[in-house]
């Protein structure tokens, strides 16, 4: 019985049966949790993270880090509100702040893959760069929409589920598809296994990775465009700490930092037991002080646990 | 008997890795471990240096049962293993080294002087002549071999474990390592002495023990009457007369030429052609400049000089376009050139020829997964399933996995191979010369580097010797002779 338990929790798919019990477990403990209001909520409220963990997973996946995902989430919605406003053109806004975020993050390739900087620095860098540009253009404060128009990306609904939810949805299956069934995926997770080998089998290491952090912008951008419609303004000051949330979640879902492992379904359950663990917290009206110090013990359990299950599937 | 083992069985997810191996060693024995690679050599070393708990069976040492739970509890029962990987610091001492842990200090500041001398009698009781104040860093492989077990004789060892020792010393460093191996020996140690080099087995060892898919194969307490055949059968448990194999061939025209080849690691400009169907051999010491020549004929280090394929001027310069260009480099240094850690052996395989099969960047799967199949049965790799992480596969299985990637490639005209057999089974070593001939005999151009003379005299149609970054001679089959090879190899006094 209890060897029984253990290849449960320790097999492949140990993860998702640790979410199933704990998303049962809240059910049944919290008041209001499992109502449709609750969940669309839920939902809502991981969009971003949820997003940007897409291309996040590619990134460490080949052993790689980007620090910037939040001040260009930031940078993105501002760009999309200003553009707008400027152009008269919800199309145009979008479209500016998409091709912001996939240039910010095409340099940040470029400087790491083609000058071989660390990729940790490079982030850091762009990280504040970024952060900064969205400050000027703002003069440091909330710039309104004209168009009210604007809100309605994050407003509409379709089956009775809002937009946001839709795009998260639709990500998380063509990534989890460019993950597994294309060769660019296969030869991400190839880089991070081994990048020197990678190369000497033929894989344009450097175009991989400049794709995989341009991609990486580009994500952020969508991100940032739904959230600067949903808090109905572009603010320079959103989504700081946003790239401490997405590689908890990553981990928590089994991406591995040292590069060459991840998989969609654990990135996917990694966000929602970070949602799921901050609505439980907010319904039960824990106050948010204690939500971090509960955030870091989960990040921990999940690393421990990692570490078990590489032990148990016993390296030769 | 001093070290006995009793049952040993060691049992891994899919894979029986040893079972029910029983044997002793006498004090004051050298006693010689052999067998192919998977056959559990490494597993028996694990359970006795405690790296790893055997799942049933024990070892007994001086007739007390011993049950580690760490590889600390071994060096407590007087057990040390040396392993191929040395286990030094490079940035401390070598008296440092061999007192890590147990620091001669007073309040905490290290005793230097003290540490010093200590560990300077030590080596000199031992015959080691070492500096202690040398940085290991500054050391030759060698040396710090010579290091690695003078720890083993700080620590009073009863037990030392051997495993492939001379794997990368130089003959004069061999040598004085057999000497110590001698006077440990003669002050009544038990050394287990893990190799591939049948010399050194029978020049060394008292007895010997051969294992065989996890199983004793033969146990022999003493050599006196034992063959070299007869270990050979004993380890691949068949005959095998002429593992080489070779099949004679008539070449065409030339498929490259090289002229006036540097890269930075070698300076002086290398000239050779090979033809198609030709099998040319590389032969020379480590650090003769062969693998480097081939790293800059792939791309893989920057290179200088004119390149043709089938007569056409060859501009590219990365491993990617020369691939496309079609010529492949099976790497010598299979960890960090080859295999891609935590990936599948059917990723490892389809990482390059993939190109070939998938459409609009979507893979293949089916036909991914049915080249992995081939491969696992033609190349006999060892492994449950072609899902399984490289790194549970053993090295000789690897270094099957990534010759498996560039059998699979299409529109290769020209396969280097690198050290194609080191750590490979003798079985499988007849199946990767017999994939060469055919190789050669689709009218390929193929180039073996080897350090493995028999093996270069064995398959290859002519000989390329280098040494000391240069190409000296090029020798035709009829005219190899082992002298002839040996002496072009060597580097001239000077």
């Amino acid at each position: 019985m209890q060897n029984h338990l253990k290849k449960l929790l320790l097999g492949e798919q140990g993860l998702v049966v640790i979410f199933a019990l704990a998303f049962a477990l809240v059910s049944v403990m919290v008041p209001n949790f499992l109502t449709e209001r609750n969940m669309l909520g839920l939902l809502q409220s991981v969009v971003t993270v949820g997003i940007v963990a897409c291309t996040m997973m590619f990134c460490l996946a080949a052993r790689d880090f980007d620090l910037s995902v939040g001040s260009i989430v930031a940078f993105a919605g501002m760009v999309a509100v200003m553009a707008s406003n400027a152009t008269g053109s919800i199309i145009l806004g979008i479209a500016a702040a998409l091709v912001c975020g996939a240039v910010v993050g095409f340099i940040n390739g470029v400087v790491i893959a083609k000058f071989r900087i660390n990729a940790l620095i490079t982030t850091l860098a762009t990280m504040q760069i970024v952060r900064g540009l969205a400050l000027i253009a703002s003069d440091g404060r909330a710039v309104g929409i004209n168009d009210p128009a604007f809100f309605n990306i994050a407003l509409s609904k379709t089956f009775g589920i809002p937009s946001p939810i839709w795009v998260l949805v639709a990500l998380f299956a063509v990534f989890g598809f460019i993950l597994n069934r294309t060769v660019f995926g296969k030869n991400t997770l190839a880089i991070g296994g081994n990048p020197e080998a990678s190369r000497l089998a033929g894989v344009d290491v450097g175009a991989t990775r400049i794709a995989i952090f341009a991609l990486q912008g580009l994500v952020c951008a969508v991100a940032g465009v739904l959230l600067a419609s949903r808090i109905t303004s572009g603010q320079p000051n959103s989504a700081i700490g946003l790239e401490l949330s997405v590689i908890s979640a990553c981990v928590l879902g089994g991406v591995s930092l040292a590069g060459g492992r991840a998989s969609m379904a654990g990135v996917i359950v990694g966000v929602m037991i970070m949602g799921i663990a901050e609505n439980a917290m907010n319904l039960l009206n824990i106050p948010a002080f204690y939500q971090y110090i509960v955030r870091g013990v989960i990040l921990l359990l999940a690393v421990l646990l990692d570490n078990l299950r590489s032990q148990a599937l016993g390296r030769r | 008997m001093f070290l006995e083992f009793d049952g040993l069985t060691k049992t891994y997810p899919g894979v029986t890795a040893l079972s029910g191996v029983s044997f002793g060693v006498a004090k004051g024995a050298v006693h010689g471990l052999m067998g192919e690679n998977g056959a559990g050599k490494s597993t028996l070393i694990k359970i006795l240096s405690g790296d790893v708990a055997a799942n049933a069976g024990g070892l007994r040492i001086d007739g007390t049962q011993q049950t580690y739970a760490t590889t600390r509890d071994a060096f407590d029962a007087g057990v040390i293993v040396i392993h191929q990987e040395l286990q030094l610091v490079p940035e401390l001492s070598v008296a440092e080294n061999l007192t890590l842990g147990r620091f001669p200090a007073q309040a905490g500041v290290i005793a230097r002087r003290r540490m010093q001398e200590m560990v300077a009698a030590r080596l000199q009781a031992a015959g080691i002549d070492i500096d202690p104040r040398a940085k290991v860093a500054t050391l030759s492989i060698g040396e710090r071999q010579m290091v690695e077990i003078a720890k083993a004789v700080m620590l009073d060892a009863r037990v030392i474990a051997l495993d492939e020792p001379t794997s990368s010393l130089s003959s004069r460093e061999s040598e004085v390592l057999f000497a110590l191996i001698g006077r440990l020996r003669a002050e009544g140690k038990v050394i287990l002495y893990v190799s591939h080099r049948m010399d050194e087995i029978f020049r060394l060892c008292d007895g010997l023990t051969v294992l065989r898919d996890g199983k004793l194969a033969a146990h022999h307490a003493t050599l006196d009457g034992v063959t070299r055949d007869q270990v050979v059968s004993e380890m691949v448990g068949r005959k095998i007369s002429d593992i080489w194999g070779y099949r004679p061939r008539t070449p065409g025209a030339v498929r490259l030429q090289a002229q006036g080849i540097t890269s930075p690691a070698l300076p002086e400009p290398a000239s050779f052609q090979v033809r198609a169907g030709e099998i040319l051999g590389f032969f020379g010491l480590i650090g003769a400049g062969r693998s480097e020549l081939m790293r800059a004929l792939f791309g893989a280090d920057p290179r200088r000089g004119s390149l043709r394929i089938d007569g056409a001027e060859i501009t590219a310069q990365t491993p990617r376009a020369m691939i496309r260009a079609g010529l492949v480099l099976c790497s010598e240094d299979r960890k960090h050139d080859g295999i891609l850690q935590g990936r599948s052996i059917e990723e490892n395989i389809a990482i390059s020829s993939r190109r070939h099969t998938s459409r609009f960047g979507i893979l293949n799967r089916r036909a991914e997964a049915d080249t992995a199949d081939t491969y696992i049965s033609r190349l006999r790799i060892r492994t449950p399933s072609r899902a399984q992480d490289i790194l549970n596969l053993s090295g000789g299985n690897q270094q099957k996995v990534i010759l498996a990637r560039w059998l699979s490639e299409q529109g290769v005209k020209v396969m280097i191979v690198d050290e194609p057999t080191r750590g490979i089974d003798v079985g499988a070593k007849a199946e990767i010369y017999d994939l060469l001939f055919g190789l050669a005999e689709q009218g390929l151009a193929v180039i073996v580097v080897s350090s493995d003379l028999p093996e270069v005299m064995g398959i290859c149609d002519r000989i390329h010797v280098m040494c000391q970054g240069r190409i000296r001679t090029d020798l035709h089959r009829a005219d190899f002779t082992e002298h002839a090879i040996l002496s072009a190899a060597l580097p001239d006094r000077s």
